[in-house]
């Protein structure tokens, strides 16, 4: 293989492949470095893997459909072990997929761990170094460790760990109550474990509006799942086969009754893996590990780039992938002469967020509490899913799709839907909010009846002041 | 018989205005003094009135469309009359017995007539897109306001393509689509081109009024600056060509003061004590100003080519900075007018020029101009003569400096001023003398009342 590239990436997760194929499809000669998996945590524990289980789990939950239809569902025999097999086949299909894609785009892939030995080479660990006029950094996150609960990954999980167990827990304690708590305390608990989940913050999903987070808590209630709110982890004890998880308030420390778990999950963030590249002998200025970038994700070290989770944008595959759009864009605009990317950043206005459970919820942009905190001139306007035609007979009529405008321009400045199908159809508003349509444009669109989107349209509207079924 | 509206000079240095809406519809009948439309001009909206009664048969330009002085934009008649006859037969615009001055529009514009070039406009571009259906007139592009999404992002003649959003803001902003470069997908213009072009700031596009979720975004060496070629605003391009003719054709000359301001700002305080809201520095300034032009009255001047024009009045106008540029509102007749009086009208006018609503005349056509950089600590420095007026004179920040009085070296709070003059109108004594008038009285003002 070559050892000279216009472009090399670090990491070949939804950041760095799409970065290498971008940067290819531009003329450049690229190669990818991947120390584990091509496909990255999205493909191989993350995203992937989780959305099967996800999909898995609803199964189960259509077996109560059924039951009111009079059949007799027997779940007797349900084996845990097959939806893993499943989710596993999934990863291992699209990794596969991934080596694929580069392959065919000609982009050159290399394994083991990068070192930078100047701003123009790597080593790599058991092969030739290699030399490249551009290297963009995508090397990821790992999960945030704390340090009362070292992962063993055996009773203290991380969620790769997690999606890696074979079997449920029988009782299961969750830390985090955020996309991936949320998500994986779903499954389980559609598989029968005992699930709690445990948050520091006084709601659960704290960064989604506090509504839509209400209405996916009262779901998962409704199911057995227990929440503990306001509630910090401070330490824990063997007891028998399991833990003893002991906690505290988060305000004012007073002791709360601790729980029995078989397996605890910790999902409290993640870290970036930046250490171990070499970065401080290039200049690279790490903040709290980060890489910091500007524009076009340029690190401080000329012809270094760095996306995805190792930059403190959010932790999203989605804005890893953009970003390594843009930075490759821009490298090809230097060495080829190319168009440079319009966007030097991505907007973050623009980042869509989802959670996939049930029900799902996404969102986008300005939340209405965030408008309110911080005095922009807006409108929020909610639609509820019991107005919806098609979610009253799909029975699933718990939901909403809220949008906050700018009244004076009806600019479309954030939204969030949780209920049914949330996670598609919050794209038309964000294809609205991105090509700068108005929330007019949004409520004068014909939309299909019955469709859940006629919430997003009925929002519109009713954002107008004339929704019909409101 | 029907009869075409064309645009006309609504400013004394407009060539061309944009209609920014059209608030008299297809059908809708109007009287003299009726707003037909709001045009956009260099430097502000203004509603054009109707100067005759009649029908509106068809509007020609369609909001956002740009209508050089003298085209046609709409025709008036009779309910059924032939519209498109009218413009096709239209006469020379030179030839009209001009279809203005409009009820709104005052004196000061019929006087400028020269200075809009009126440009005989040949076939405006006959009637708009001929897709538009002539039994549906209210159909064609662009032409309704109140649903602005329903414009069609592929417009006709030389309207570039533009997101709803970007429409939205250009509609009150001071924006001209035409003048733009989208750089959304295919050229279309989006909301990062108008808020460039109207000068406010939109370096990162990371931040639309939010801080997105979950999300610090970090910037680092370039921070602030940025590669991008922004087209000229209709303020920018009208600063460029009247500062730069002034610089060009004027020889400037600078003649500098030191003052103290002890006296004055005692009087400010003595004036001001128990006024709910001061009077500013400037309309003491200004009052003080137009005193020493009464007394060296060849200051008060204007170079008009083949004579030197002689001002009956202390026109003065003072340098605002917006956003968008600069303005500079005028007070008439300072010399006959007190600093309260003098302050009311400079808050007013400044309030209206931030929001585009002055009128021309207010901003026209000063007999001398005052620029105050002080609030920015500057010491002094240098302007540019604002024409018609010779002269223009620019205050520094009051700051204490170590002045000898007497055989002492004591602190005084002192102002440094600079004078340009235009050398064609002023001479440097000419100058001189004004600038050592102008130190005495501030630095007396009681020697204003001899």
């Amino acid at each position: 293989m070559d050892t000279e590239y216009d472009v090399a990436v670090i990491g070949a997760g939804p950041g760095g492949y799409v970065a290498a194929i971008r940067a290819a499809q531009l003329g450049l000669k690229a190669c990818v470095i991947e120390k584990d998996r091509p496909g990255g945590v999205c493909l191989n524990v993350g995203c992937i893997p989780s959305k099967s289980l996800i999909h898995a789990a609803g199964l189960v939950g259509d077996a109560e459909g059924l039951r009111a239809l009079g059949a007799v569902v027997d779940l007797s025999g349900l084996d845990y072990s097959r939806a893993f097999a499943a989710s596993r086949k999934a990863a291992e299909r699209l990794s596969k997929g991934v080596q694929f894609l580069l392959k065919k785009n000609g982009v050159d892939y290399r394994t083991g761990a990068a070192r930078f030995a100047s701003a123009r080479e790597v080593s790599i660990e058991g092969s030739e170094p290699i030399r490249a006029k551009a290297f963009i950094i995508a090397t990821g996150s790992r999960p945030r460790e704390l340090p009362a609960f070292p992962f063993d990954e055996k009773a203290v999980l991380t969620s790769t760990g997690a999606l890696m167990l074979k079997a449920v827990p029988k009782r299961a304690v969750i830390l985090g109550a955020g996309a991936i708590g949320m998500e994986l305390g779903y499954v389980w608990n559609m598989f029968g474990s005992d699930v709690t989940i445990v948050e520091a913050m006084d709601r659960i999903l704290p960064i989604e509006d506090a509504d839509a987070a209400a209405v996916v808590r009262k779901a998962f209630e409704a199911r057995g799942v227990r929440f503990v709110t306001g509630a910090l982890a401070t330490g824990m004890e063997r007891s028998g086969d399991g833990l003893r998880v002991l906690l505290q308030t988060a305000g004012n420390r007073e002791p709360l009754s601790p729980l029995e778990a078989d397996a605890l999950l910790v999902a409290v963030g993640r870290v970036p893996n930046s250490s171990g590249l070499g970065l401080e002998e290039l200049g690279v200025r790490v903040e709290r590990g980060f890489i910091e970038v500007g524009d076009f994700y340029e690190t401080s070290a000329a012809g270094v780039y760095a996306i995805g989770d190792v930059v403190a944008t959010p932790l999203l595959a989605h804005v890893a992938s953009k970003e390594g759009e843009i930075s490759a864009e821009r490298i090809a605009s230097l060495v080829k002469g190319s168009k440079p990317p319009v966007e030097r950043r991505v907007d973050l206005s623009t980042v869509p967020s989802a959670v996939y459970c049930d029900p799902e919820l996404a969102s986008f942009g300005l939340s209405a509490e965030k408008a309110a905190a911080t005095g922009v001139a807006h409108a929020v306007y909610s639609f509820p899913y019991r107005g919806v035609g098609k979610a009253v007979a799909v029975e699933k009529p718990e939901g909403f799709a809220k949008i906050v405008h700018d009244p004076a321009t009806g600019e479309i400045l954030g939204a969030v839907v949780v209920g049914d199908r949330a996670t598609d159809v919050i794209h038309e508003l964000l294809l609205a909010r991105k090509a700068e349509l108005t929330v007019d444009d949004v409520a004068d669109m014909m939309h299909a009846h019955p469709t859940i989107a006629e919430a997003v349209m009925e929002a519109a509207k009713g954002s107008l002041g004339r929704a019909v079924h409101a | 018989m029907a009869e075409s509206i064309v645009m006309i000079a609504l400013s004394p240095t407009m060539q061309d205005g944009v209609i920014a809406e059209w608030i008299a519809e297809e059908g809708q009948a109007v009287k003299p003094g009726d707003a037909l439309c709001e045009v956009e001009t260099d430097k502000a909206t203004m509603p054009y009135e109707s100067p005759v009664s009649g029908t509106v048969l068809k509007i020609v330009k369609a909001a956002g469309q740009t209508a050089a002085v003298g085209e046609i934009i709409a025709v008036l008649g009779k309910p059924g009359e032939d519209w498109a006859a009218v413009i096709a037969g239209a006469t020379p615009v030179a030839e009209r017995p001009a279809a203005g001055p409009s009820a709104g529009v005052t004196s000061t514009e019929a006087s400028f007539p020269a200075l809009g070039p009126i440009e005989p406009t040949v076939a405006a571009p006959a009637a708009p897109p001929l897709s538009a259906p002539p039994a549906a007139p209210r159909a064609s592009t662009a032409s309704a306001p109140s649903s602005p999404a329903g414009a069609s992002p592929s417009s006709p003649a030389g309207i570039p393509p533009s997101s709803p959003l970007a429409r939205r803001l250009a509609r009150d902003g001071s924006v001209d689509l035409r003048t733009l470069r989208g750089s959304g997908p295919h050229g279309r213009v989006v909301a990062r081109d108008i808020m460039a072009a109207a000068g406010k700031d939109t370096v990162n596009a990371d931040a639309p009024k939010s801080a997105a979720p979950g999300g610090a975004s970090i910037g680092m060496a370039s921070r602030g600056l940025r590669d991008e070629r922004v087209p000229l605003s209709r303020m920018r391009s009208i600063i460029a060509k009247r500062l730069g003719d002034s610089y060009s054709e004027a020889p400037h000359f600078f003649v500098r003061a030191a003052i103290d301001m002890e006296r004055l700002l005692e009087l400010r305080a003595a004036v001001n004590e128990g006024r709910d809201k001061p009077i500013g520095l400037n309309a003491f300034v200004m009052k003080l100003t137009a005193a020493a032009l009464e007394r060296h009255p060849l200051v008060n001047a204007s170079w008009e080519g083949d004579a030197i024009r002689y001002r009956p009045a202390a026109d003065i106008g003072l340098a605002v900075s917006l956003d968008a540029g600069l303005i500079t509102p005028v007070v008439r007749a300072c010399e006959r007018k007190g600093v309260e009086d003098i302050d009311a009208e400079l808050a007013d006018m400044v309030a209206r020029a931030r929001s585009g609503a002055l009128k021309p005349e207010e901003y026209a056509d000063a007999s001398f101009t005052v620029s105050n950089l002080g609030q920015y600590g500057v010491e002094e420095f240098t302007a540019i003569i604002n024409p018609p007026g010779s002269a223009i004179l620019t205050l520094g920040a009051v700051s204490k400096e170590a002045v000898v009085r007497g055989d002492a070296i004591v602190a005084r709070r002192t102002m440094r001023v600079t004078l340009s003059s235009d050398h064609r109108v002023i001479d440097g004594a000419v100058a001189a003398a004004f600038v050592a008038e102008l130190k005495a009285l501030l630095e007396e003002p009681a020697l204003a009342l001899v």
